[in-house]
């Protein structure tokens, strides 16, 4: 295959992979409609929060006496529609993977495809459709689908709108080994702090009506179990994070432009994501700031790692980490002649 | 870690009173929590105000464009930001908070270390997780096999449980932990965080960090020496006798140009073939070694690393005065203004008889003229063209250093053309123009290349990077391993044993609730065996 009919692949798998997001979606909306500000017998929450949402188990529970088959059929339905749902996420990811692979492809010479924007969120969102993926069943992420799949829906469609950059060679500083590594394990960490901070996200709503029992938040896991979910994601992601951005980062910066810290904007906002999920998992084990206040802190951690990633690119010029900036010198005025 | 328990009693604290009130509250987790969100706010300035540090040229234009509050912001040290007092002080709290938090802790992780797993609580019914169940097995024999397997799982057992503690004939009981790495961990990360401070401060107090701009060829040369440094960093405590003695000369050097594709006519791959030795300023002949110097392949001489951040042209022009004499001739080095190295330089011949020459230029390394736009099409100087605006008179260089980058122009007269256009001189490669009113002439000679080199010495990099991987380590540690405590007590309850068993899981992270069920599956399995 020439480089060109691996872009053209790559953008139609992009495209292929969104457009089953999408239908993913819709079938996670259509299973949450059919509880909408219906009540969920008490116990069936309970037994949701301990199996799978869509699982044949929970669906299948005995009924109890006032439940009429109305409501055994709307369990039914939405159970079916959390499988198709799941089902489509599997198969949009695959497309995803083949639209990442077709873009490392179609550069020449082959290469990792996450040199610009546009590559970083696909890959970027890529980890977050197989973290959700990978964890559904260990975590019971039943809730979090119609948020996981929205999320990652939003950034594809914002990075083939406004992202786009057609395939070209890597510029000469990103050009090594310890960019493997460097960016992927970046990219990992922000895809599970992302999942973490929708756990986070759901802790918060839920924490205003803890007791709720009707419709999407009688479904939600309770407090405790989304604190420790959250907990759990944020505690992987962050040592990754470490890796990422106080290890490899520094190593590539002192190989590529002599200092393993410069302050860099990039840098600093790195090191403030750090600094506030260090924050986050002091506040886990501080009395007054457990619960509400330490998801608030996952939050701003959230808001600072995408502001990083995606803000400062245009919002600072003199960052050394834009991507597609050449390896020319800023030389400073020299003094004297 | 400390709680902030306050000691005061109705009436005046003591001295004393207060400044241990004060030690506790700073060495608090709260405090802790609210310093590290300091931390990061007062990272934030840093980000968006051009740091003088970072990109000098930045905050220099910057300063420019806000001279109302630029005094202001000096004053603040907003330029600099990551070596200001107050950052400083909110990282110094920091770490003191950690000390006054960590070392503490360390005694007390040493006693709990030697120290038995607690004795079984009175009720284990109550504990978070529990489970109970009755056999026809006798007590003794059901905690000796609890205790086989929780050996077997590697949990720590409480020594001389049972009767001799004076629990009750008829009941048997065994307390077990483990999961003492936890706390190891997160003391070696907080720990650690105070090796990579003193790591990252032995760079910036010792090092030093310099660029020099080093024209191609064997005739030019680079000699590490202060004064050879276009522009040089030094840490406050560098001394400058620590710079490494050596002497590097670019032979020669290669770029790959991409012709085709989006980024078409961009440098692709650069190296710069250097030759260099050490300790031979005083040799006559002497012996180079030849390194191939890339991105992302620096080349350390000593404690020295030598960096190749960049390149551009250097047009070798000649000036002739009106009087025919050369007043100024050599490579000189242009600035590149975007990816296409459309370059811009000066020529400053202030000396030239009977009037001082300025020359303004741009250098297209591939001139095209498009519907009369010159543009250059690749970076390659593959069709290069030299373009000169041109200035006679008083170049103001008895005013002080200038940038040899500007031209100062406020007392000097551009050359005009007849229609009153300024001037314009374009010069191929060999070419020469002869300036007006008999001032003299200019010469564009050929093209040399130039490399821009950036050397630095960073003591405690090793120290630092030593730090974040112990800090990485400790963090594994701190974040995965689970703490826990098992109970199991077995007591003669009629004719059968009840046996109960209770976990507890201190990090709040962990699932007691399957390692109370596993161990009660295992325990009633092997019965049935
Ligand atoms: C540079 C400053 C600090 C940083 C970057 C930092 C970072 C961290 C991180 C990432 C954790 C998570 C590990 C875990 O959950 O076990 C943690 C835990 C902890 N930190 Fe710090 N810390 C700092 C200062 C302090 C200080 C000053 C104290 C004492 C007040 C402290 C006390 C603790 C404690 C007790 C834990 C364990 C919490 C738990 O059991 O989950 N830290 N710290």
């Amino acid at each position: 295959m020439t480089d060109a009919s691996w872009e053209t692949l790559s953008n139609q798998a992009v495209a292929a992979a969104g457009v089953v997001y999408f239908l993913a979606l819709i079938s996670h909306l259509v299973e949450w409609s059919a509880f909408a500000g219906r009540l969920a017998p008490g116990q069936r929450v309970e037994a949701l929060v301990g199996s799978r949402v869509g699982d044949s188990t929970a669906a299948d529970l005995v009924p109890t006496e006032q439940e009429t088959s109305a409501d055994e059929a709307r369990e039914r339905r939405a159970a079916m529609f959390g499988r198709l749902g799941l089902l489509l996420t599997g198969l949009a990811a695959a497309f995803h993977l083949v639209g990442l692979v077709a873009r490392g492809m179609a550069a020449d010479p082959n290469r990792v495809p996450w040199g610009n924007m546009y590559e970083f969120t696909l890959a970027g969102t890529f980890v977050v459709a197989v973290a959700y993926l990978a964890l559904y069943r260990r975590f019971s992420l039943g809730w979090m689908a119609p948020l996981a799949v929205g999320f990652v829906v939003v950034c594809l469609m914002v990075a083939v709108i406004w992202l786009y950059e057609p395939v070209a060679p890597l510029t000469e500083a990103l050009n090594s080994y310890w960019l493997v590594i460097h960016v992927v394990s970046a990219i990992l960490a922000t895809g599970a702090f992302t999942l973490g901070g929708i756990a986070s996200a759901v802790y918060l709503v839920k924490a205003r009506r803890p007791d709720a029992t009707t419709g999407w938040l009688g479904r939600v896991p309770s407090l405790a179990s989304l604190d420790r979910i959250a907990y759990r994601i944020h505690a992987f992601a962050f040592p990754v994070w470490t890796f990422a951005v106080l290890i490899t980062g520094p190593i590539w910066a002192h190989q590529a432009w002599s200092s393993y810290w410069s302050w860099d904007p990039k840098e600093v906002w790195a090191f403030i994501t750090w600094v506030i999920y260090a924050g986050y998992l002091h506040a886990r084990a501080t009395a007054g700031w457990k619960g509400r206040n330490a998801a608030i802190l996952a939050l701003v951690g959230m808001a600072t790692l995408w502001f990083n990633f995606i803000g400062i690119n245009y919002f600072s010029e003199t960052s050394q980490h834009s991507y597609a900036a050449p390896a020319v010198a800023v030389v400073d005025a020299q003094q004297g002649m | 870690m400390s709680s902030p328990t306050t000691s005061r009693r109705p009436g005046e604290l003591t001295a004393r009173e207060l400044l241990r009130f004060g030690w506790r509250q700073l060495t608090s987790m709260r405090t802790a929590l609210i310093l590290l969100l300091l931390l990061a706010l007062a990272a934030i300035p840093g980000s968006i105000i051009p740091q003088e540090g970072v990109d000098a040229l930045a905050a220099g234009n910057w300063k420019e464009q806000h001279p109302d509050l630029t005094p202001i912001y000096e004053r603040l040290g907003l330029f600099d930001v990551y070596g200001s007092v107050w950052f400083a002080a909110v990282y110094i709290l920091l770490m003191v908070s950690l000390v006054g938090c960590i070392v503490p802790r360390v005694g007390v992780y040493w006693r709990g270390l030697r120290a038995q797993p607690p004795a079984v609580p009175s009720r284990l019914a109550r504990m978070p997780d529990a489970a109970a169940y009755s056999t026809d097995e006798a007590p003794d024999a059901v905690v000796a096999r609890a205790e086989a397997l929780l050996r077997s799982q590697r949990y720590r057992l409480r020594e001389a449980v049972g009767r001799a503690e004076g629990s009750a004939e008829g009941s048997a009981e065994v307390s077990a932990e483990k999961g003492y790495l936890r706390e190891a961990g997160n003391l070696l990360f907080h720990l650690s965080v105070l090796v990579v401070l003193v790591g990252f401060a032995m760079g910036s107090l010792l090092g030093y960090k310099g660029g020099v701009i080093v024209v191609v060829g064997e005739e030019w040369g680079f000699t590490n020496t202060p004064s050879q440094y276009d522009d040089l960093v030094p840490g406050s405590l560098f001394a400058a006798d620590e710079m490494d003695d050596f002497l590097l000369k670019i032979r020669d050097f290669d770029v790959e140009w991409l012709e085709s594709g989006p980024r078409q006519g961009m440098a692709q791959g650069f190296v710069s073939h250097i030759d260099y030795c050490v300790d031979c300023a005083d040799d006559a002949d002497p012996g180079f070694t030849s390194y191939d110097l890339k991105v992302n392949h620096p080349l350390t001489i000593g404690d020295t690393d030598i960096f190749l951040i960049g390149h551009g042209y250097a047009p070798v022009v000649t000036v002739r005065d009106g009087e025919g004499e050369v007043t100024y001739s050599g490579p000189t080095v242009f600035l590149p203004l975007d990816q296409s190295f459309f370059s811009f330089g000066v020529v400053k011949a202030p000396y030239a008889q009977p009037e001082g020459i300025g020359l303004q230029g741009w250098f297209y390394p591939t001139f095209l003229n498009v519907d009369g736009n010159p543009i250059t099409v690749m970076g390659d100087a593959r069709n290069p063209l030299l373009s000169f605006n041109v200035y006679r008179g008083d170049l103001n260089v008895a005013a002080g250093p200038q940038s040899v980058y500007e031209l100062d122009t406020s007392k000097a007269e551009q050359l005009t053309r007849e229609d009153g256009q300024p001037l314009r001189l374009d010069l191929t490669p060999g070419e020469t123009a002869e300036l007006p009113d008999g001032l003299g002439s200019v010469t564009f000679e050929g093209v040399e290349r130039w490399n821009k080199i950036q050397i630095s010495q960073t003591p405690g990099k090793l120290v630092a990077l030593a730090g974040v991987v112990l800090a990485l380590l400790g963090l594994l540690g701190s974040l995965f391993v689970r703490p826990r405590r098992v109970w199991v007590r077995a007591r003669r309850e009629g004719e059968s044993t009840l046996v109960e068993v209770a976990a507890l899981d201190r990090s709040g992270g962990g699932d007691t609730a399957a390692v109370v069920a596993t161990l009660v599956s295992d325990l009633q399995q092997q019965e049935k065996k």
